[in-house]
């Protein structure tokens, strides 16, 4: 037995916007509130530390540099997806959801990297706070790249099947993850300075 | 916000346009981080408003905040004002804080170089005995 969640395609009277839309931008707000504490906590700790690390001793910026590329790149094949389809074309739609895709597992590879080049220099969470807090705040930006990576390749893959029968609640939820996936490259454009560069 | 296939048709472009500007503000990022500004309130100052150009276009025209319901707008409206709490609650605490509580933070495991003071003090009660 289904279970209807009202106004995916026709936006709610009073709120005028779709349920799904509403929904994710409440929960991307609940997520500004996990990052945001997360922030603060880096700034607490740094301010309040007598010694900090140079932080690009440690860290490898011509690394994370590109990583920013890549994921600036998957913003934009992930809005020009959700514009294909708009547009009627399928085909296109493929295309670029398969590369936002296929970016996301370049940004991870890219990320295995790094990461390996820490634990090979005995760099470890426990090692001092900023490496602490650089694991915690870029794993778990890299745990909401894979969660958005899982449902792109829904989309991509078999939950493309609802184009067929049902292309406007398709594109919606398109526009609902591309919402969730920018934000996931907001976070990153705020981590690249604050850990790479300052 | 609905879109008509005319409209998003128009938006393409200005995606392409946004997604140069966001490449170049990208090495800006890099490029700003060597300038030698005299104080961390400058650098971070300058790092922060170039990445918060980034995110404000990446919200206004990747994430259709432009033209977007007030509902959308709310809920922004209420999330900004606790992320200022969330910042700001532990900063004013710190800087009011009881003496010596903020000594509970510091970074296990680094080697803490030898403060000028902390040695000149040492080499006061060496010289006692």
């Amino acid at each position: 037995m289904d279970m209807e969640i009202p106004y995916t395609v026709e936006p709610r009277p009073d709120t005028g916007l779709t349920n799904p839309k509403l929904g994710i931008w409440l929960f991307l707000a609940s997520e500004v509130m996990l990052f945001g504490g997360l922030f603060s906590s880096y700034v607490l700790l740094r301010s309040g530390a007598d010694y900090w690390p140079n932080q690009a001793d440690i860290v490898n910026i011509p690394l994370a540099t590109l990583n920013t590329a890549v994921l600036i790149s998957s913003s934009v094949t992930m809005v020009m997806a959700w514009a294909s389809l708009k547009m009627n074309d399928f085909a296109k739609y493929k295309l670029y959801m398969g590369l936002t895709f296929l970016a996301g597992v370049g940004f991870l590879v890219i990320k295995t990297i790094e990461y390996n080049e820490k634990f090979s220099h005995d760099f470890y969470p426990s090692t001092n706070n900023f490496i602490g807090i650089y694991f915690l705040l870029t794993g778990l930006h890299a745990i909401h790249v894979i969660g958005g990576m899982v449902v792109n390749g829904f989309l991509w893959g078999p939950g493309a099947k609802m184009w067929k029968t049902a292309p406007e609640q398709f594109v919606n939820r398109v526009e609902v993850a591309g919402l969730y996936w920018h934000f996931v490259d907001l976070v990153w454009i705020f981590l690249f300075p604050v850990l790479y560069l300052l | 916000m609905s879109h008509t296939a005319e409209e998003v048709r128009a938006q393409v472009k200005t995606y392409v346009t946004i997604f140069a500007i966001l490449m170049v503000l990208t090495v800006v990022t890099v490029a700003v981080s060597y300038i030698d500004l005299p104080s961390i309130t400058q650098r971070v100052g300058l790092a922060l408003l170039v990445a918060g150009t980034k995110a404000s276009l990446v919200a206004i025209f990747f994430m259709h905040l432009k033209g977007e319901r007030q509902w959308v707008t709310y809920t922004l409206v209420l999330t900004s004002f606790f992320v200022v709490l969330v910042f700001g609650l532990p900063m004013w605490t710190d800087n009011d804080h009881i003496v010596g509580s903020s000594k509970v933070i510091w970074d296990a495991g680094v080697p803490v170089p030898e403060l000028p003071g902390h040695e000149a003090e040492v080499g006061d009660e060496g010289a006692g005995h």
